[in-house]
């Protein structure tokens, strides 16, 4: 990378956490752009601060003691930009998840199509969707008036009408929403977003214009009805985002206006980084970031021409957590537990994380309990955003978990884990990759700092990517395969850049490791058995491939997929005890 | 670090907004002293509206429509009242379905406000109105004991309060709730049982206080017509101790009770109001505070869920715990002499 790109210029990223807020500063070292380091502070969104600024400036304080150098005045004002006795930055940007999740109204033509389209859309950042609204609704108007008024959105999304199709159908949705938003106080008057057919911008401006808080426009998320385009859209709901967020999160508007206006949502925020990471390696398999935060779990995928970004509060590890039982049953929680522990000790922890959600587990079986619900809530997850994956994406079978290379994963639940093998045991088992994979963990939750330092500095994520600041776990090997418990499935053999070499024979329901260190390479082959797949065809091995070690080196999983749990409790706890232990648990 | 901080003071200023959710007519004036069940503010509020097609039901354009509308807005309409009348000689009209205000007239359409009910705010605890909130509401100050809860079911009431705690993890059973509670505030301990709140209801009681309340019973607690308040946590938990003491020590005072919803951001919280005489205005709660060696902590998760301690110090940078996270954490004793080590997040100031 020639050196004239790099500005020298010190950029600090602060992100706003529903339980903690982190500085992180990133400066030119030997003419690149690294991470030097983070200062974390409890997040002030809620009372009795209520002021998300404070929260910032005390996780800058706390950097400030690590780096030995001014970054506040003495107001504890940022010093912009840096000065020439060293302290201050140059640039800021800033992301942000606290807050309740947005309670949003989603408005489209036909049901299965723009309003699908929408719910897609609305998906896409900290929302919970109170009602939806079609054409082929039974509500009479003054019921959908009498709806809005009740549950008062904070935003709506509209969607509907073919560029150049409906224009009156669209008007008939719009005006029970105008209606409904005339009768509201002005200060309680949503957010609208229209993203439907392009020829209707004047009618809507109309109709809703002067009665919405903010009135949004991007180009049709369903320019067709065989033809949907969401990437556009979520760029302008993530703005729209940010507007009803700093009238709900009083200091999000002085962390912006120092930012100049570079504040995200951190979902959208790690989108971007994962759309730019998908372009960047161009592999034909997908990318994969998952973030289980206190906030919410977020699913980002990269495809070959297509990215999706999902966003589920309903699954975050934090304050919604007394919803997990709606979308689950506790035997399923509890299947992933290494311990015998009763139903009604989920039930209360579930309750009591909710209630304060920045408390971390101190003793063993709070940990259990802990990660058990965290494995069930990213299980969730990508199931239910595997249905918006493109069917073109690189599949060994469309019911499993697409190809994804590497997989990185974020969020306190995970980067918090005792050990690297703790957090990769949550993934396979949530997750269940499929065939060759390399894992990668976001110790520092950098992805979604990174997505927002791209959009003042292109440089800077390229540089602090290939620096090393994200902790790779290593390469894991998931065969797709159903077998006997105990048949071998594949042969697999490791040799290193010394020579040496080390041998595995993977039986159905182990898991294996081969010892491959963080900076080492390595060649890898496997023989799989017949009719096992591990993304090559079945029964199609692999020779002399390049290989990056890791915190664990070369994870073989022969556990099958779907994930082949025993039924019977007592035996399957003792296997994940077994699965927890190969993985360095003690 | 900044510390989260759960208010159980025994005698403190207390300064509280009671707003309306919309704006309404506030009955209080500033200096006024109020009653717990005195209304400060009320408003009207429809609960439904009717949208009249007034063109489509005359056959004419909306433009035409609207020259035929009779009524303007905040018009007050009787049932039947004629809204539009078409033309020609058997000529249709539109009339108001029920008795309703109109609120938008246009494009040949009239909205209806219908079936308009009344919203009273009352006080909730016996103070002093220090402010008045045009449209909106009041603020009240008030002297006297504070107890924060972790959960409420929305309701509000007040009235003597009965101690049927003989421990500080007693559990309330049916068999506990006789006549002679009637009107009373219940300090009930643990709620493991739906025929204890059935029992409650059925008295009726003016409030419960409880130290916990089994998860399966948060929907019909919710459904209950008297405040219920959850000190310490949902499941089966005893009260802390300094609750327990600063409540039991209390009985037979009328009490106040806020049972509403736990709000994290608005700062809203159940709260138990005990009202004193005071010849000055005892000093307000601190509302933040910092973890130092002496601190009166609470534990917010296991172990020692819900126990008091004292921190006896606080550890430098990160400590392994058990779980083999390593966190910044504090030695505590806690009151039953056990010295334990908790990470900083897991605790709360009392005070």
């Amino acid at each position: 990378m020639p050196t004239s790109i790099v500005t020298a210029n010190s950029m600090l990223a602060i992100d706003i956490g529903a339980a903690n807020t982190r500085a992180v500063l990133f400066d030119v070292i030997e003419g690149e752009y690294r991470f030097v380091a983070s200062g974390i502070a409890p997040s002030t969104a809620e009372s009795p601060l209520r002021d998300v600024s404070e929260g910032a400036r005390n996780a800058i304080q706390a950097l400030q003691g690590i780096l030995k150098r001014n970054l506040l005045d003495v107001s504890r004002n940022l010093i912009l930009p840096s000065q020439p006795d060293g302290s201050g930055v140059d640039a800021l940007v800033v992301t942000v998840s606290a807050g309740p999740a947005v309670r949003t109204l989603v408005v489209g033509l036909l049901k299965d199509v723009s309003l699908e389209s929408a719910r897609r859309l609305t998906e896409s950042t900290y929302t919970r969707i109170i009602d939806s609204v079609s054409l082929g609704g039974q509500r009479k108007p003054e019921q959908q008036i009498d709806t809005i008024l009740r549950q008062r959105p904070e935003m709506v999304i509209i969607a509907g009408g073919t560029n150049g199709g409906a224009s009156r159908s669209v008007q008939k949705l719009l005006e029970p929403i105008g209606l409904a938003s005339y009768l509201l106080p002005e200060e309680k008057r949503p957010a609208v977003l229209f993203a439907g057919n392009d020829q209707l911008v004047d009618e809507v401006k109309a109709l809703v214009g002067s009665l919405a808080s903010h009135l949004h426009f991007s180009s049709n998320i369903r320019p067709s009805l065989d033809k949907e385009n969401i990437p556009p859209a979520e760029s302008e709901l993530a703005h729209m985002f940010i507007k009803v967020r700093k009238k709900q999160l009083k200091g999000l508007d002085i962390l912006d206006l120092w930012a100049g206006g570079h504040t995200l949502p951190t979902a959208f925020a790690t989108g971007r980084m994962v759309r730019f990471l998908s372009n960047v390696y161009g592999s034909p398999k997908g990318l994969l970031s998952v973030d289980l935060g206190a906030s919410s779990t977020v699913i980002a995928a990269g495809f070959k021409d297509k990215s999706v970004l999902k966003v589920y509060p309903q699954f975050g590890q934090g304050e919604n957590l007394t919803g997990l039982l709606n979308y689950t049953s506790i035997d399923d929680i509890l299947r992933w537990s290494t311990l015998d522990i009763p139903p009604t000790a989920i039930i209360d922890f579930l309750h009591q994380k909710a209630l304060y959600p920045a408390t971390i587990p101190a003793t063993r079986e709070d940990l259990v309990i802990a990660q058990s619900v965290a494995k069930q809530s990213l299980f969730l997850a990508v199931r239910e955003a595997r249905k918006d994956f493109p069917r073109d994406a690189a599949f060994i079978k469309p019911t499993l978990t697409p190809l994804f290379d590497p997989i990185i994963a974020g969020g306190a639940a995970l980067s918090d884990a005792s050990r690297p093998g703790q957090s990769l045991l949550l993934l396979l088992d949530s997750v269940q990759p499929v065939g060759i994979s390399t894992v990668i963990l976001d110790q520092n939750n950098l992805m979604p700092l990174l997505g927002a330092a791209g959009s003042v500095n292109n440089i800077l994520p390229v540089h602090v990517l290939e620096s090393g600041a994200f902790l790779s776990i290593g390469t894991v090997v998931c065969p797709v395969v159903t077998a006997k418990y105990g048949a071998t499935i594949l042969k697999a053999k490791v040799v290193y850049d010394t020579g040496a070499e080390a041998n595995v024979d993977l039986k159905y329901g182990f898991l294996e490791v081969l010892p491959l260190g963080s900076g080492e390479s390595g060649k890898m082959s496997i023989q799989p058995a017949r009719g096992v797949d591990i993304g090559f065809g079945p029964g199609r091995g692999v020779k002399n491939m390049q290989i990056n070690g890791g915190a664990l080196g070369v994870v073989f999983d022969g556990r099958g997929r779907p994930l082949d749990m025993p039924s019977d409790p007592v035996r399957r706890r003792e296997l994940i005890k077994k699965w927890d232990w190969t993985l360095g648990g003690g | 670090m900044l510390a989260p901080v759960h208010h159980i003071i025994g005698l403190t200023t207390i300064i509280r907004e009671r707003l309306l959710p919309i704006s309404g007519n506030v009955a209080a004036r500033a200096q006024q002293k109020v009653t717990a069940g005195e209304v400060v503010a009320e408003t009207r509020w429809a609960r439904e509206h009717v949208l009249l097609d007034v063109a489509r039901s005359l056959g004419v354009t909306p433009a035409a429509a609207d020259r035929l509308i009779k009524c303007q807005v905040d018009d007050k309409l009787a049932a039947s009242s004629e809204i539009a009348v078409g033309k020609g000689l058997f000529p249709r009209s539109v009339r108001a379905p029920r008795e309703a205000r109109v609120v938008a007239v246009g494009g040949g359409q009239v909205l209806l406000e219908v079936g308009e009910s009344k919203i009273e705010l009352r006080a909730g605890f016996p103070g002093t109105v220090i402010q008045v909130i045009p449209n909106r509401g009041v603020v009240i100050q008030a002297s006297g004991g504070l107890v924060q809860c972790v959960w409420g079911n929305g309701r509000i009431d007040s009235g003597l309060m009965v101690n049927l705690m003989q421990t500080p993890a007693t559990v309330l059973i049916p068999d506990q709730v006789d006549v002679s509670l009637r009107g009373s505030v219940i300090l009930g301990g643990r709620i493991e049982h739906l025929e204890t709140l059935q029992a409650l209801a059925e008295l009726p009681a003016r409030g419960l206080v409880a130290s916990s309340i089994v998860p399966g019973l948060l929907a019909k607690a919710r459904e209950m017509r008297y405040p219920i308040l959850v000190t310490d946590g949902i499941g089966s938990l005893p009260m802390n101790s300094v609750a327990y003491k600063l409540l039991s020590t209390n009985a037979k005072r009328d009490v106040a009770l806020n049972a509403e919803t736990f709000d994290r951001y608005s700062g809203s919280r159940p709260e138990i109001i005990i009202p004193l005489p005071t010849s000055s205005d005892p000093p307000m709660p601190n509302e933040t505070e910092t973890f130092v060696p002496g601190s009166q902590v609470r534990m917010r998760r296991a172990p020692a869920m819900g126990m008091i301690g004292s921190i006896v110090s606080i550890k430098p940078g990160l400590t392994a715990l058990p779980s083999g996270l390593r966190a910044p954490a504090a030695e505590v004793k806690l009151e039953n002499n056990e010295n334990i080590i908790v990470p900083l997040v897991n605790m709360e100031v009392v005070g």
